[in-house]
């Protein structure tokens, strides 16, 4: 783990959202000059982006800005999709995920995902834990204590551990995605990619995952593509605003990134006209 | 000018009872609604007069000595059992060559193979084409590849049950292939973001999660197969069995085959063994489609 520079403030967890220093300090991925293509059609041009260890950073911007692409290449999940190609390079500790001879399953190990819709398997709430450590091989001394772990973790334990043998489709909307967060983290990650987590949810189901998403804080690194720029006001530390450009010959349009930087600084101050007036409300 | 509750208040009610029970008013949609039912009548008391000729024909035969007996030349002494086995056999076979193969083929064509290749569409149409070709037409392949591996007598139950899994293959890939799309691709999703391989998300996911889709559609295959007798015709199984068959070699006949025979005898009694035996099969054919809708029912939606 590299150790954040000397003149560095000391800081591993921000109490709030948003009081991040400027720099990244320790980042654990870093994307460089990323193209995403969906066969010949470019969705996302041109990014470069690092998510610092132990940060949330959310990816924001109107529908079609490809922030939902760009998360799916960052575990190679876009790797499932005819035609998807990524072009530049996207680092893991330094490593290139798309270099030849790295292992997407490993990747997508290393680097979970919460979908927008609650995805439990048709199974036993204790076999949606189990599933992930038993298909990776992870040696686990005892399944019992991980499943008990993983969900403790993600506030569900005391909500399910009567009913660990029910099927998983009986909860509800807003435990379902906390039991999908539990999977996600029953396989150890070090990072957690959330594609906007709440869309399906209540208001209150989602107050409980913005809540629990400060608690995975303390060990995994969070990136969350959201829809709704007050959710990333309240639990990013870093906010990344994307948004579509429209070719002026095809009509296609192509996400950017227009700017990054502390959620603080994002909302309060954008530096681009354009991330003021998406923040403001004027457009999107 | 008037107010929106003026008009309200001033507008005359029209009276809700129309003395018309459906709201239609005129004479066309009856008409339409009545031609409908009889369509419907027509179809089912056909099927009412058939089962109930049945029942009044070959209801007094029902009974032990079909299961128990072997044909005979007088009627009286005549029963089913050696028929009753060799469908039991034939059955039994066929499920045991074409579950496997056939869900193994649709589990290829959905979950590895490229959708959009120039070799898998061809592929993927032939199997469409396959499941109408007419069932003789397998019975005659069957015949001939027999023939070309140097089988004798073809009347056994592997050639039989070769027959009927030609036939009923591409019903069970196609039943399948409906059950694998069926599952969202969100838990396939899932199953991947978690570090699963391609393999152990088809195996652990997709496939329990269509079972009951396959097996309702391998029911409803192996109970076609069940009423068919025109392959197992053409390799020779309308014989006179008299012993129970105990293999895969050992010569057979089935129900239909059966009932086939004895219709075209000119003893009255056998047209009545032959009615019997025919309320069985039919009973078997509903017990099966019972079972295959009671699975689809049981199972449906678990998302």
């Amino acid at each position: 783990m590299a150790s954040a520079p000397d003149n560095a403030p000391m800081h591993l967890h921000a109490t709030h959202p948003g009081q991040v220093p400027d720099y990244i300090a320790r980042p654990i991925m870093r994307v460089e000059n990323v193209d995403v293509y969906y066969g010949d059609f470019r969705a996302v041009t041109e990014v470069n982006l690092e998510f610092g260890l132990h940060e949330i950073t959310a990816l924001i911007g109107p529908s079609g800005c490809g922030k939902s692409t760009l998360l799916r290449s960052l575990n190679r999940m876009n790797d499932l999709i005819d035609g998807a190609r990524v072009d530049g390079e996207i680092l893991f500790h330094g490593e290139n995920i798309y270099s030849k001879g790295v292992d997407p399953i490993e990747v997508r190990r290393r680097i979970g995902m919460v979908f927008q819709k609650p995805n439990p398997f048709p199974k036993s709430i204790y076999d949606n834990i189990a599933y992930g450590p038993r298909v990776t091989g992870m040696k686990v001394e005892s399944m019992d204590d991980l499943v008990e772990e993983s969900l403790t973790r993600a506030a569900l334990w005391d909500e399910v551990k009567d009913k660990l043998k029910q099927s998983a489709i009986g909860l509800s909307g807003g435990q379902q995605q906390r039991l999908c967060i539990a999977r996600a983290i029953s396989v150890r990650p070090d990072v957690i990619l959330m594609d906007e987590p709440c869309a399906s949810l209540d208001p209150i189901a989602t107050m409980r995952i913005e809540d629990l998403m400060q608690e995975l804080r303390e060990q995994y690194t969070i990136v969350i593509v959201t829809h709704n720029m007050q959710q990333a006001a309240r639990v990013a530390d870093r906010t990344a605003f994307f948004t579509a450009q429209v070719s002026e010959g095809t009509g296609a349009r192509t996400g950017v990134l227009v700017e990054y930087g502390t959620t603080t600084q994002i909302f309060e101050d954008p530096n681009d006209q354009r991330t003021e007036d998406y923040i403001s409300g004027r457009f999107g | 000018m008037r107010t929106l509750q003026d008009s309200l208040a001033g507008a005359p009610t029209m009276p809700l009872k129309t003395g018309k029970a459906h709201g239609e008013r005129r004479a066309g949609p009856l008409i339409f609604l009545i031609v409908l039912w009889l369509s419907l009548a027509v179809a089912v008391i056909f099927l009412l007069t058939l089962i109930v000729n049945l029942l009044l024909e070959g209801g007094s035969r029902f009974g032990m000595p079909l299961f128990t007996e072997y044909p005979s030349s007088s009627p009286d002494r005549a029963g089913a059992r050696p028929a009753i086995l060799g469908s039991i056999w034939v059955i039994a076979t066929t499920a045991l060559l074409t579950i496997p193969l056939g869900v193994a083929a649709a589990l290829h064509l959905e979950e590895f193979a490229d959708k959009k290749h120039w070799f898998n569409r061809i592929i993927e149409l032939n199997v469409q084409n396959l499941a109408a070709v007419p069932s003789i037409v397998y019975g005659l392949l069957a015949l001939a590849f027999l023939a070309l591996i140097g089988v004798r007598d073809k009347n056994i139950v592997i050639g039989g049950a070769l027959a009927l899994s030609l036939l009923i293959l591409p019903v069970i890939i196609i039943a399948t292939r409906e059950a694998i799309r069926a599952v969202p691709s969100e838990i396939r999703d899932g199953s991947l973001a978690l570090g699963a391989t391609k393999w152990q998300t088809t195996w652990r996911q997709v496939l329990p999660a269509s079972v009951p889709g396959i097996a309702t559609g391998s029911i409803l295959a192996l109970s076609r197969a069940l009423g068919e007798a025109a392959p197992l015709l053409l390799l020779g199984a309308l014989v006179f069995v008299s012993f129970d068959p105990n293999g895969l070699l050992s010569g057979f006949t089935t129900l239909p085959i059966q009932i086939f025979n004895w219709t075209g005898r000119p003893q009255e009694g056998f047209h009545e063994l032959a009615a019997a035996a025919s309320i069985l099969l039919l009973g078997l054919l509903l017990l099966m489609n019972g079972l295959a809708i009671f699975i689809r029912n049981r199972y449906q939606k678990r998302w």
